[in-house]
């Protein structure tokens, strides 16, 4: 598996650059909360991004999308990282399309994949249901009654949830919370009778909601009962391309601290000629380098559908959730007092990389997980 | 079939046809083979394999053939590897001269120098070693004050070197002197190779913390030195010093492809070492904490060696890498230190025994090659210089 991007990927890369440092800059992120927003983006800037085809990246050609792959995805969750982007890329993109992509059938796909695509559709997947990622975690339940499927219970941090015009449920048909067996997808309308949403404002100022379902009708996504055949799979490739995102948000909170260290003086000289944070920027230099080798690798152990893309998303993001976490608190340490006040923007990074950590696993979760897939 | 291809095959035969039974074994310290004319071959499939290997040049692979080596390309390298690997071959012949001083005179060196060393360093013939340190000057390793004077048709060496390791077995030194006092520290230095058969030429070996002595104390007593073997020019022979350097870092991470893969890999897999000493519940090794440990140490090391692979691919596809072998000298060693601190943790007791007659092989070797690792984030440039190199060079951080 190729660890270097080839010319395509390099140019849609630096495509992206100048989108997310042009079109969104931290300085939207900012504006967004102090205004408000009730979406928490920007819907022309989304509007722009579709335009540019990046919400159909790793859709395949057939159903409206570039078929641009993972890595090309990778790269462009990289660069939105960089500047803190908001947007629904993440939740309706990767996690959403990937639902419907791997567990829906020919009539799901041929008809919302398109919409997701040419960005009408926005998506949102609702698994969590306690402060902890449990991918199996669901007790929600789910019963079939006629022709449909009607869950009741309470889903948290369902990441843009406020904003989803559809949102994949995981409940539960039979077993109990933990059990793989027993948990099946449903499709359901954000505006079905009984579905109550609660938006969350998150300490990264993104979104996500705690939704309550009330006998709420929907449709059957995969098959009954297997819902972590599929589940397994979109939580890899969320996890893989989140730590995507992660990788260049702590690239960019290393870079402008390095940047500091030459330029704030303190006893007449640089602070970054003091060996105490010499050190310490180097060992986050090889810290960094490390997570771009590993999310490379699952990247394109996702686009070759590779027998150990479970355990590399495992890697990638236990070291991304590590790498971003020490990076961005030395990121504030090293910036003195002005590194805690809310006008400079690195505190940002730390908000942010904390929200990642917890979202689809922390490290903990994923260091337990690549154990057991390696048999220890 | 592709040409990749077929060398692939044509080389998984020859080494299916040439390797002893006895060279597939996994190799233990002492079965190394470093050549040289000192070098005892306990086992004589060691010598039939160094020779049938040195015969085609695939003791130095990557080396152009006019100069004995296999004038391979980095695929087929790889393909070398990949294919020895299979079979568990040992590397035939390690040292020095493969790691350092080849490639080096490889960049620097005048024909006729590569003309009388390579050769003999492919065929295992002479074995180097290397004269850097002195008592004064370790990590300062400019402030050096060995005196190389110029008698008129030879240089005349005098001072003493220290931690040259192999200095006992080596035949040839490769040294950084004086060569102009007066001259800035890091402008008054040269590069020469010395025939350490001489009398002016004597060492002492030390005896290390693991019980072993494998360096000593080198003096140079009116020592003779061709003047054909000053590698670079007169006092400029820091740069060459340098560019040795990195060399050395890459080969002690194990980055030059040259590099034994799995260092340690003769003390067992930390995981099945666990299992074994600790024992498991449902799959998973019976001790959170010690599999906490194993788990960031193997996922570190997968990181890590997918770094070492990146930066290949980097290189290979065109670009320079963007970062420096410091990266890889720095984080390759204190992760070896690290995962034998935990395979000591694992071990318990069964890892501190220093009689080799109530400890099994396994044991025994392991309490030595847990002292010895500590000097993995010593020589060739402590963990701390190799920070400051990161800081310095890569980050751009002022002094
Ligand atoms: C919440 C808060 C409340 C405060 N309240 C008060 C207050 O009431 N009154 C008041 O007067 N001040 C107050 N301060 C200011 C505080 O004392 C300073 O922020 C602190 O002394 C650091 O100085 P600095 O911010 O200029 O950082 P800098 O001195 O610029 O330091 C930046 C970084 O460089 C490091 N560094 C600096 N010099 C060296 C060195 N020689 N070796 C190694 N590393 C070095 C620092 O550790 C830090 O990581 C407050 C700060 C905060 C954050
Ligand atoms: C097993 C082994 C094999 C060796 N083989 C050889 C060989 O074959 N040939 C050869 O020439 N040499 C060899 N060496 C020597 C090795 O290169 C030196 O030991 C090394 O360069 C460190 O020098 P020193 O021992 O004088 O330690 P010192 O330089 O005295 O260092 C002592 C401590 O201070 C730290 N330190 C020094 N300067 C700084 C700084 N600027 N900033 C922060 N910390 C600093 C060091 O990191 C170290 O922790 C070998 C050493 C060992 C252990």
């Amino acid at each position: 598996m190729p660890l270097v991007l080839n010319e395509e990927q390099n140019m849609l890369k630096d495509a992206a650059k100048d989108f997310c440092k042009n079109n969104m800059p931290i300085s939207q992120m900012r504006k967004l909360r102090d205004d408000k927003s009730e979406a928490g983006f920007d819907r022309d800037t989304w509007a722009q991004m579709v335009e540019l085809g990046w919400a159909g990246i790793t859709i395949p050609e057939d159903f409206g999308g570039l078929g641009f792959g993972y890595t090309g995805m990778g790269v462009v969750m990289e660069e939105c990282g960089r500047t803190l982007a908001c947007s629904p890329l993440f939740a309706t993109a990767a996690l959403g399309a990937g639902c419907i992509l791997h567990g829906g059938n020919d009539e799901q796909k041929n008809e919302l994949l398109p919409k997701v695509a040419s960005g009408e559709l926005l998506l949102a997947l609702a698994l969590e249901e306690t402060p902890h990622h449990s991918p199996y975690g669901a007790e929600m339940a789910v019963e079939q009654a006629g022709g449909s499927y009607v869950v009741s219970g309470s889903k948290k941090f369902v990441l843009d949830g406020h904003v989803a015009n559809k949102i994949i449920v995981v409940a539960r048909s039979s077993g109990k919370a933990g059990d793989r067996d027993g948990l099946t997808l449903v499709l359901v309308d954000s505006g079905a009778d009984g579905v109550g949403v609660t938006r969350t404002i998150m300490a990264d100022s993104r979104n996500a909601a705690n939704i309550e379902f009330s006998k709420v009708q929907g449709e059957l996504l995969g098959e009954e009962g297997k819902g972590a055949d599929v589940l397994d799979q979109v939580l890899d490739i969320g996890r893989i391309l989140l730590s995507s995102e992660m990788l260049g948000g702590l690239q960019e909170c290393f870079e402008r601290t390095v940047e500091y260290l030459k330029v704030r003086e303190q006893f007449g000289v640089p602070i970054g000629s003091f060996q105490a944070l010499k050190h310490r920027a180097a060992q986050m230099f090889c810290e960094v380098e490390l997570s771009k080798s590993v999310v490379l690798e699952a990247l394109s152990a996702l686009d070759e559908s590779s027998d150990d893309v479970a355990e590399l998303s495992s890697l990638a993001k236990a070291r991304l959730n590590d790498t971003y976490n020490l990076v961005s608190s030395e990121g504030v340490q090293m910036h003195g007092g002005i590194g805690m006040t809310d006008e400079y923007e690195i505190g940002f990074f730390m908000k942010r990389s904390r929200v990642c950590e917890h979202a689809l696993g922390n490290s903990a979760f994923h260091r337990d997980r690549y154990g057991v897939l390696q048999g220890y | 079939m592709s040409d990749l291809e077929s060398f692939r095959s044509a080389t998984r035969d020859w080494l299916e046809a040439n390797c002893p039974a006895s060279m597939r074994l996994p190799e233990r310290e002492e079965d190394m083979i470093g050549g040289g004319t000192r070098q005892v071959y306990r086992n004589p499939d060691a010598k039939v394999w160094l020779d049938k290997m040195a015969g085609r040049g695939w003791t130095a692979p990557a080396w152009p053939t006019e100069y004995g080596g296999g004038g391979l390309s980095s695929a087929e390298h790889g393909i070398l590897q990949d294919e020895m690997m299979n079979i568990g071959a040992r590397t035939p012949i390690s040292g020095m001269g493969f790691s350092m001083i080849g490639p080096t005179l490889l960049d620097y060196g005048t024909e006729e120098q590569k003309q009388t060393h390579l050769p003999k360093i492919v065929s295992g013939e002479i074995r180097w070693c290397q004269g850097y340190s002195e008592p004064g000057a370790g990590s300062d390793l400019a402030s050096l004050q060995t005196r190389c004077e110029d008698r008129g048709d030879f240089f005349q060496v005098n001072g003493q070197k220290i931690w040259t390791s192999g200095a006992q077995y080596a035949d040839w030194i490769f040294t950084l002197v004086r060569t102009d006092p007066k001259a800035s520290k890091h402008d008054g230095i040269s590069f020469v190779l010395i025939d350490m058969a001489q009398e002016a030429v004597s060492v002492k070996p030390i005896k290390l913390i693991s019980g072993n002595s494998p360096f000593c104390e080198t003096f140079f007593d009116n020592a003779r030195c061709e003047k054909f073997n000053l590698v670079g020019q007169l006092n400029r022979g820091w740069t060459v010093g340098k560019r040795l350097l990195q060399h050395e870092r890459s080969s002690i991470s194990g980055l030059s492809g040259g590099g034994r893969r799995g260092r340690y890999d003769a003390l067992g897999q930390l995981p099945e070492i666990a299992k074994q000493y600790i024992g498991e519940v449902n799959g998973r090794i019976d001790s959170p904490a010690l599999r906490e440990d194993v788990l960031i140490n193997q996922m570190n090391q997968r990181a890590f060696s997918l770094t070492q692979r990146r930066s290949m691919e980097e290189s290979q596809s065109g670009g320079t890498p963007t970062f420096a072998t410091s990266l890889f000298k720095y984080f390759g060693s204190e992760l070896g230190k690290k995962r034998l601190e935990i395979q000591l943790e694992l071990m318990g007791t069964q890892s501190l025994g220093w009689d080799r007659q109530s400890f099994d092989d396994l044991e025994s070797a392991l309490t030595r090659t847990w002292l010895r690792s500590k000097a993995g984030t010593i020589a060739g440039g402590s963990s701390e210089i190799q920070l400051n190199i990161i800081a310095k060079r890569v980050l751009g951080l002022p002094d």
